[in-house]
């Protein structure tokens, strides 16, 4: 007997999570329904095991479900997604489409639209049970070979092109590019600087007509004076945002994930000594954020410590209704953060807490 | 006894405080039960040190209302209140160290 689909799904309303995990329960093939609330939080899911079908809401904070959905399909092509949401908008839905999404779904609001919902998804299930073969998603596609595709097709489109914090843009019109743009710098200036950037995420997004022309060189002109251009200077490298939406940048994957995989963990934080080196994470959004805190948390207790006259600090921890977390210092390594779910005792946390440090630190 | 008094070194041993404390949003001691030997300064310091670590933790969107900080002789416990906090200040003892 084969085993049951596993379905991802994504959604920051914990009440919808919960209806939408017990709807998708019903299904006949009865699949194995997981959760989580944060976009971070499905990628380290989606790492940890695999997964058939994420669903996915578009609005959330901090990381929204388009960048899930740009990290996701660069991550996993064979992963199946369906975007479930509330928001009616037909950009929303283009940039869903060419992210390579199977369905967007408006959120069900009648008996009837559940009922055509859950008969979807069971064809999808069933669909992704019998051929797991054939090509999906963009990966790997270098931003050279994705220009010439689009002038050759005599395409009109917008190439929205990020590399972590970075954004560029390159209009398309009728197979000529006529204009491209990053930071403060437009025309063939910019076709350049993006060109020179390794690797990213791109999107096809609907062409702009009333964009108006700065760049007269041909397309193969342009391609050939930008590669050498790279070829004669190689500057230093791009400016890289290690703590970019979805952590680690995909080509340097944090090698905290193993810790991430004992019982109750949410988020790993590993803080080196030195104040300027970067941090490390797993499944954290907004990891720059809470390494300062903890840091300044770390020094205000030690501070406490040495006033009392109380020995070493050697650990803290916080307990709240959405998450716990556990601070443990290693003079070597600099701070472990770990944070643990709701559900979890005092005890327990302390317990997974020393397992995870005895780990990092060794 | 002078001799003694002499050669004995004045920093040896601190008495570590026990008791608990309650700190207004501000950081100023609302109530104590924490012996009077302790100086208010220390108290009202620890106080303060540790709504700084509240209030830092929201700005990071950590929510908690609960700390343990684990000291190699001594525990603090805090809870947030309102703004403010009760912190209860707890030395360990060797049996204490032995059953953790």
């Amino acid at each position: 007997m084969a085993a049951p689909s596993k379905i991802l799904l994504l959604d920051d309303d914990d009440q919808m999570l919960e209806l939408y995990q017990e709807l998708l329960k019903q299904l006949p093939s009865h699949p194995d329904v997981q959760v989580c609330n944060t976009g971070a939080r499905a990628i380290a899911m989606l790492e940890s095991e695999p997964f058939t079908l994420l669903i996915t809401d578009l609005r959330m904070p901090k990381m929204d479900g388009l960048q899930v959905l740009a990290i996701v399909r660069r991550k996993f092509p064979q992963l199946r997604i369906v975007v479930l949401t509330g928001v009616l908008d037909e950009e929303y839905r283009s940039r869903a489409y060419a992210q390579g999404v199977e369905m967007f779904w408006q959120k069900p609001g009648t008996a009837e639209d559940i009922k055509l919902f859950q008969d979807c998804m069971e064809s999808m299930l069933g669909r992704a049970h019998e051929s797991q073969d054939g090509f999906r998603g963009v990966q790997s596609k270098s931003l050279v070979d994705l220009i010439q595709l689009e002038c050759l097709s005599r395409s009109s489109s917008l190439l929205h092109i990020t590399r972590g914090g970075l954004h560029g843009k390159i209009w398309v019109q009728s197979g000529e590019i006529i204009d491209a743009a990053t930071g403060n710098i437009t025309g063939e200036e910019a076709f350049k600087e993006i060109l020179s950037w390794k690797g990213g995420n791109f999107e096809i997004l609907p062409a702009d007509p009333l964009r108006a022309r700065t760049i007269n060189n041909s397309y193969q002109g342009l391609l050939l004076d930008s590669a050498q251009a790279l070829d004669e200077y190689k500057g230093p490298p791009p400016a890289t945002h290690p703590d970019a939406p979805g952590q680690a940048p995909a080509d340097h994957p944090s090698n905290l994930a193993a810790l991430g995989g004992f019982e109750g963990v949410s988020f790993v934080l590993s803080i080196p000594p030195d104040d300027k080196a970067a941090v490390d994470s797993w499944s954290l959004e907004n990891a720059q954020g809470v390494a300062l805190w903890a840091r300044d948390t770390h020094r205000r207790l030690a501070k406490i410590g040495e006033s009392l006259h109380a020995g070493e600090l050697t650990g803290a921890a916080g307990f709240g209704l959405a998450e716990h977390w556990a601070l443990k210092p290693y003079e070597q390594k600099g701070l472990l953060c770990v944070g643990f779910r709701p559900a979890m005792q005092a005890e327990e946390v302390e317990q997974t807490m020393n397992h995870v440090f005895d780990k990092w630190a060794s | 006894m002078g001799f003694l008094t002499k050669l004995t070194p004045k920093s040896g041993l601190h008495r570590l405080p026990s008791g608990s404390f309650t700190v207004d949003p501000y950081g100023e001691v609302v109530s104590s039960t924490v012996p009077q030997w302790v100086p208010e300064a220390q108290i009202r310091e620890i106080g303060q040190q540790i709504l700084g670590v509240f209030k830092a933790a929201a700005a990071a969107h950590l929510q908690f209302s609960e700390i343990k900080v684990q000291y190699a002789a001594f525990k603090i416990t805090a809870r947030q209140m309102r703004g403010g906090a009760i912190i209860f200040l707890s030395p360990r003892t060797l049996q204490a160290i032995s059953l953790t």
